[in-house]
């Protein structure tokens, strides 16, 4: 516990003592707020329209166009696109680098589990993400001053926002132990994380079966619920035990040294 | 302190190291000494638990690197041959950084610390980025980093490599500071870096010890059974016929000594582990021959070094 708080520690510095973190917070909050923004003139744009149009028609009882659906789900669907490119590069040189430096002959030799090590570097890159993640609040609360969407999907949406994070960032640490070459890292998590991304695409020209295994293996497949303000404990599972059996493999991947005998 | 019996260790088909024993006591200075690529980082790594023995068995401050790593790894001290540091850290936050995962009580971390860059003589460069330190001053810090969490044992892979001379001859004299009280194993190819700084030398070539023991036993070692130099006066020939006839010499050449051909400098090779000194010296002078100088011929370590690693070599094509 001690040892991961410590390695922990020292990913956070290395984060904000670099201009990592502030170059891809900057250009991840400018994207989302320009996709924000878009989205909210977009949806402006339709009620101006459907007022028009239901005043036209004599309706009675005006019925509203649905923000949240409209504005909330819409940006969390493009946005987890924008993280899927970023994650990687959060997570290259989390391996990659120790093993380029030879910075690993010291946590390796020193009384440092490799679950310990893993689990310090997968939350100080979670929590990094995290923070990033949370500056969006501020579009829902500017929502909620001009109107009045419904806080339960959003507060959903955050919640498969981490968990679709969790297994982003579970790929890309993955990907970094395999290789002492950053950009090498970099490429192999976009290759399995654009994969995973686009998977049920093949399942449409596949067999009952196999077409059953590759939906069940599709990301945005598990994430439409929580955007929808639905927490499915199936869902829920699934990224879990997706993120647990990637950090397993990264631990089978950094004591593979040790095997080779 | 550190034993390590029939240790060996293959890449694939490559032998790195074979079957090597050696031990070292508690407060020794162990030099491993051998050429590069001969298995002494290999056999670091091994002692250091980063790699996995193929065979044999070794054992760091009483415990096994296999089974009870955890234990060895909080007992060493390590610093490998490329000094593994943090350059966006600055040396305190690294030191204080290597402490904790050492284990190191948390009360204790930040005197160590202090007694630590003291020690090896960083402590104006606490606050310092590692990135925009020197070569001398990254080694010293990553000696500091072998150093904080104040191990029994101490592993150092060329711990002098890469360093201006006066920077040498400090890091040198610190190493045999930190004998005394620790047990230290540190590998080089530089010779007089081990006469210098070491109690006991274990010389390995191909993955194999090919000589061990204190610089001036592996001298003596060496030296008995090798070759005398003698200056002798006489007629050659028969001054010759009389050294043949010793029990004991193998071989004798001359040439010329320092008054022209009245006296003759004798090379005298003989059978290993014989002494024939006396033999030789009251033969000549009951024959009535003339004997102005008798006296072994001193390998220098370097002598040795040469020719345990290329008599291996030899062995080895034969």
């Amino acid at each position: 516990m001690r040892n991961m708080i410590a390695v922990y520690n020292k990913e956070m510095r290395s984060y904000f003592v670099s201009p990592v973190a502030y170059v891809i917070a900057g250009v991840f909050l400018f994207l989302s707020g320009y996709l924000f923004r878009n989205i909210l003139m977009q949806f402006n744009y339709w009620s101006l329209q459907f007022a028009q149009r239901s005043q036209m028609m004599q309706m009675g009882g005006m019925p509203t166009l649905n923000l949240n659906e409209m504005v909330i789900t819409q940006f969390f669907a493009v946005t987890d696109f924008i993280w899927l490119l970023i994650v990687p590069m959060l997570t290259m040189r989390l391996f990659a680098e120790e093993k380029k430096t030879g910075t690993m002959e010291l946590l390796m030799t020193s009384p440092v589990s490799t679950v310990e090590l893993l689990l310090g570097k997968y939350l100080a890159c979670l929590s990094l993400y995290a923070m990033i993640v949370a500056m969006t609040l501020v579009y829902h609360i500017i929502l909620t001053v001009y109107g009045s969407p419904d806080w339960g999907p959003i507060a959903t949406g955050y919640v498969g926002y981490l968990l679709l994070g969790g297994a982003f960032i579970s790929v890309g640490i993955l990907a970094s132990s395999l290789t002492e070459n950053q950009i090498v890292a970099v490429l192999l998590g976009f290759g399995m994380l654009l994969l995973l991304w686009l998977i049920d695409w093949s399942a449409s020209f596949a067999g009952p079966t196999a077409a059953r295994i590759l939906r069940y293996l599709s990301f945005i497949e598990h994430l439409q619920g929580f955007q929808r303000g639905v927490i499915d404990t199936k869902n829920v599972v699934f990224y879990l035990s997706f993120i647990f059996f990637s950090l397993f493999l990264t631990t089978r991947v950094i004591e593979s040294r040790r095997w080779r005998r | 302190m550190i034993e390590v019996s029939n240790l060996s260790k293959d890449y694939g088909n490559v032998t790195a190291v074979a079957d090597i024993s050696f031990r070292a006591d508690p407060g020794q200075i162990l030099g491993f000494l051998g050429p590069n690529g001969a298995g002494k980082t290999t056999t670091m790594r091994i002692l250091t638990c980063f790699l996995p023995p193929s065979g044999g068995t070794a054992r760091v401050a009483g415990y096994d690197v296999v089974e009870q790593s955890m234990e060895v790894r909080r007992n060493i001290g390590y610093l490998p041959e490329q000094p593994p540091l943090y350059d966006d850290m600055t040396v305190r936050s690294y030191l204080q950084f290597v402490a904790r995962i050492k284990g190191l009580a948390w009360e204790r971390i930040d005197s160590r610390i202090d007694e630590t860059m003291e020690r090896t003589a960083v402590t104006h460069y606490a606050g310092t980025p590692i990135g925009q330190l020197s070569k001398g001053y990254r080694q010293r810090v990553g000696l500091a980093q072998a150093l904080v969490h104040d191990p029994p044992v101490l592993i150092l892979d060329e711990p002098t490599v890469g360093l201006d001379p006066k920077q040498i001859i400090e890091i040198r004299q610190l190493i045999r500071e930190l004998g005394g009280d620790r047990t230290v194993i540190l590998s080089t190819h530089i010779l007089p870096e081990v006469s210098m700084t070491c109690d006991k030398i274990v010389i390995i070539n191909n993955g194999r010890i090919a000589g061990e023991g204190s610089p001036e036993s592996l001298m003596a070692q060496l030296r008995e059974g090798e070759a005398l130099r003698a200056l002798i006066g006489g007629e050659v020939q028969a001054v010759e016929a009389v050294l043949r006839g010793i029990d004991g010499v193998v071989d004798i050449t001359h040439e010329s000594g320092p008054d022209g051909d009245t006296e003759r400098v004798y090379t005298i090779t003989t059978k290993p582990g014989t002494d024939v000194r006396d033999t030789v010296a009251r033969t000549i002078v009951n024959r009535g021959f003339g004997l102005r100088e008798l006296r072994p011929l001193d390998m220098s370590l370097e002598d040795i070094y040469l020719r345990l690693t290329t008599e291996e070599v030899i062995a080895e094509d034969a």
